[in-house]
């Protein structure tokens, strides 16, 4: 795999000295305030004095068990995971399809299909915050015109329909990300299989769920692991869209504001060492389930 | 109508046919229907950025009145000029240092035999997957007694843990399928690691060095979190920051036509740049995460 020299193998110090700026770096910027977090969350540290914070062990995940809001963060990030990932996966995969067709304009659709992408989170939170405005905006003025509301509706004021706003602007934002990994696997997957298919005459929906379907599944699993990791921390759009509201509050928004707005680092500590323990026992169990997966499949060719 | 069932006619067309003419008339709808969905948001804003006044107001499809005040506003009124300025300088910057880190160690992951290589780059794609918030209260002590503290440029470095593991990630899979044959004779002349890598490597690395660098750029150039924990001033804010924040002289409403401006300015050179360089994001986007 690698040309081995011996005259440089020998001078493999000089391996380490291409390293160390980017393991100084890392260092730095990941592994101390990691460190510092979870040492920071066993403390009362206050956000103006952080170098006279006392022990206090594990009374900040007391008090953050038995908060009620919390609680409530915790809800509403999981279920912010579940709802839009299933609902990106769903439209992802119908884009991934129809991208994988060949007509006229398809080019068109693809480059539209990454402007959601390429928009910034905030830019894309404060236009849908215009287009959802209760009093002035445009979503209200169509669906009335449309007959699917009779009266104007406070989308991203109102607790429940705050929610799924929160949950629609993110999956217009991120199903073209999820496409464009979908069809990556899609055109990847071996073309005989679908000519021999034609040649049998196979239901086109047949096709897909008995051959389309599993064949993209190792993709598929991927993507998902993938988005789902990113909804847990969700922060930007929930921040800006409604204006962290409790209704609304993520667990990063609950974090951010303990240790910035109500200035308890503790607390705000605890809060961040719960949820990167919650994505840390995500990502082992996936890779875990990822490593039995594949040596399963070399046992069976 | 009754179809007769003879000839397979349905309205007067061939049944084979029209299940055709349904099924593009059906691929055609949803890929318009898609085309407006993504699209419409946008357009939306640039129209709305237009509008002044009670203009603003009415949700006509067109301003009455094309009015640059909005535009103008954000330059006179608010410190949108220097925040661009922030964001641009953050955005290469974090570019620039991510390309010329993650080269070197691209080099040693990807041509190199040492002991401890592969758990080194397991444990710094791991990084990629922590949550930003993890780091927030540790990196504001750290940010805080080095004097860094509401200066936009220590952005720059804040912003390695993000586009690190993923620039190295994918220079390594990019230096790893070059063939190895590309530094034999530089071995043999016996020439030093150094010269290799800059010599043989970095002008080969170039194309997956401006998929990796627009990627880390759009990254840099988007973020909230720690941008708004780590500034306070507003000239010191990036541009997501100034917008997020962004208030006008009424207390009860925001000044949306001015925020629209804004969205649409930040916004159009990132599409600017999907447009030109589409093929190379999808690339680099699909690499990221296929072959993770």
């Amino acid at each position: 795999m690698i040309a081995a020299s011996t005259s440089l193998n020998k001078k493999n110090y000089q391996v380490w000295l291409f390293l160390a700026p980017v393991l100084i770096v890392l260092l730095c910027v990941a592994a101390w305030p990691l460190f510092r977090t979870i040492s920071l969350s066993f403390t009362d540290a206050d956000l103006n004095n952080l170098a006279d914070a006392a022990f206090v062990g594990f009374d900040n995940y007391d008090f953050i068990i038995n908060d009620f809001e919390w609680q409530k963060s915790l809800r509403n990030t999981l279920l912010f995971a579940l709802l839009s990932v299933s609902l990106e996966t769903c439209f992802g995969l119908c884009i991934a399809l129809l991208l994988n067709k060949n007509f006229k304009g398809r080019f068109i659709v693809r480059t539209a299909v990454l402007v959601p992408w390429a928009i910034p989170t905030v830019v894309s939170a404060k236009m849908w915050g215009w287009m959802l405005h209760d009093i002035y905006g445009v979503m209200n003025v169509i669906l009335m015109n449309l007959h699917i509301i009779s009266t104007p509706l406070a989308w991203t004021a109102d607790g429940n329909l705050a929610f799924f706003s929160v949950v629609m602007v993110d999956v217009w934002k991120t199903t073209p990300f999820m496409a464009l990994l979908l069809l990556a696997g899609l055109q990847m997957l071996p073309k005989e299989c679908y000519e021999a298919a034609k040649v049998d005459g196979i239901h086109p929906l047949k096709l897909f769920t008995k051959v389309t379907l599993p064949l993209l599944m190792p993709a598929l699993v991927v993507a998902v692991i993938f988005r789902t990791l990113d909804a847990l921390r969700i922060f930007d759009l929930i921040y800006v869209l409604t204006s962290g509201s409790a209704e609304t509050m993520s667990m990063s928004v609950y974090a951010r504001q303990q240790l910035f707005d109500f200035q308890n680092v503790g607390i705000g500590s605890a809060a961040s060492s719960v949820l990167f323990v919650i994505i840390a026992l995500i990502s082992i169990v996936y890779l875990y389930a990822g490593k039995k997966f594949d040596r399963i499949n070399k046992n069976d060719t | 109508m009754i179809p007769s069932t003879m000839d397979k006619k349905i309205f007067g067309i061939p049944k084979h046919l029209l299940k055709k003419n349904i099924g593009s008339f059906l691929l055609y709808v949803s890929a318009i229907f898609t085309v407006i969905v993504c699209v419409f948001p946008f357009i939306w804003a640039i129209i709305s950025s237009f509008k002044k006044g009670a203009d603003l107001f009415t949700t006509s499809l067109l301003p009455q009145k094309i009015a640059w005040e909005n535009y103008t506003g954000l330059f006179q009124e608010q410190p949108f000029g220097i925040n661009i300025l922030n964001s641009i300088s953050v955005a290469c910057g974090t570019v620039l240092l991510s390309l010329a880190l993650s080269a070197l160690a691209a080099y040693a992951f990807g041509r190199c035999k040492f002991r401890g290589r592969e758990p080194l780059l397991f444990s710094i794609l791991s990084i990629s997957m922590f949550p930003q918030v993890a780091v927030l209260s540790g990196m504001f002590e750290l940010i805080q007694s080095m004097g860094l503290y509401n200066k936009a440029f220590s952005l720059i470095f804040v912003y390695m843990i993000f586009t690190l593991p993923f620039t190295i990630w994918v220079l390594t899979t990019f230096m790893k399928d070059l063939p190895k044959e590309i530094e034999e004779a530089a071995i043999l002349e016996g020439a030093s690691r150094l010269t290799i890598c800059f010599k043989i490597f970095l002008p080969l690395l170039k194309p997956a060095m401006v998929t990796t660098g627009l990627l880390a750029f759009i990254a840099a150039w988007n973020e909230f979190l720690f941008a708004l924990t780590f500034t306070l001033s507003s000239s010191q804010r990036t541009v997501p920051v100034a917008i997020a924040l962004m208030s006008g002289a009424d207390q009860h409403e925001l000044p949306w036509g001015n925020i629209m401006a804004a969205s649409v300015l930040v916004t159009l050179p990132l599409i600017g740049l999907v447009l030109i360089f589409q093929r190379k994001i999808v690339a680099g986007l699909t690499a990221g995460a296929v072959k993770g």
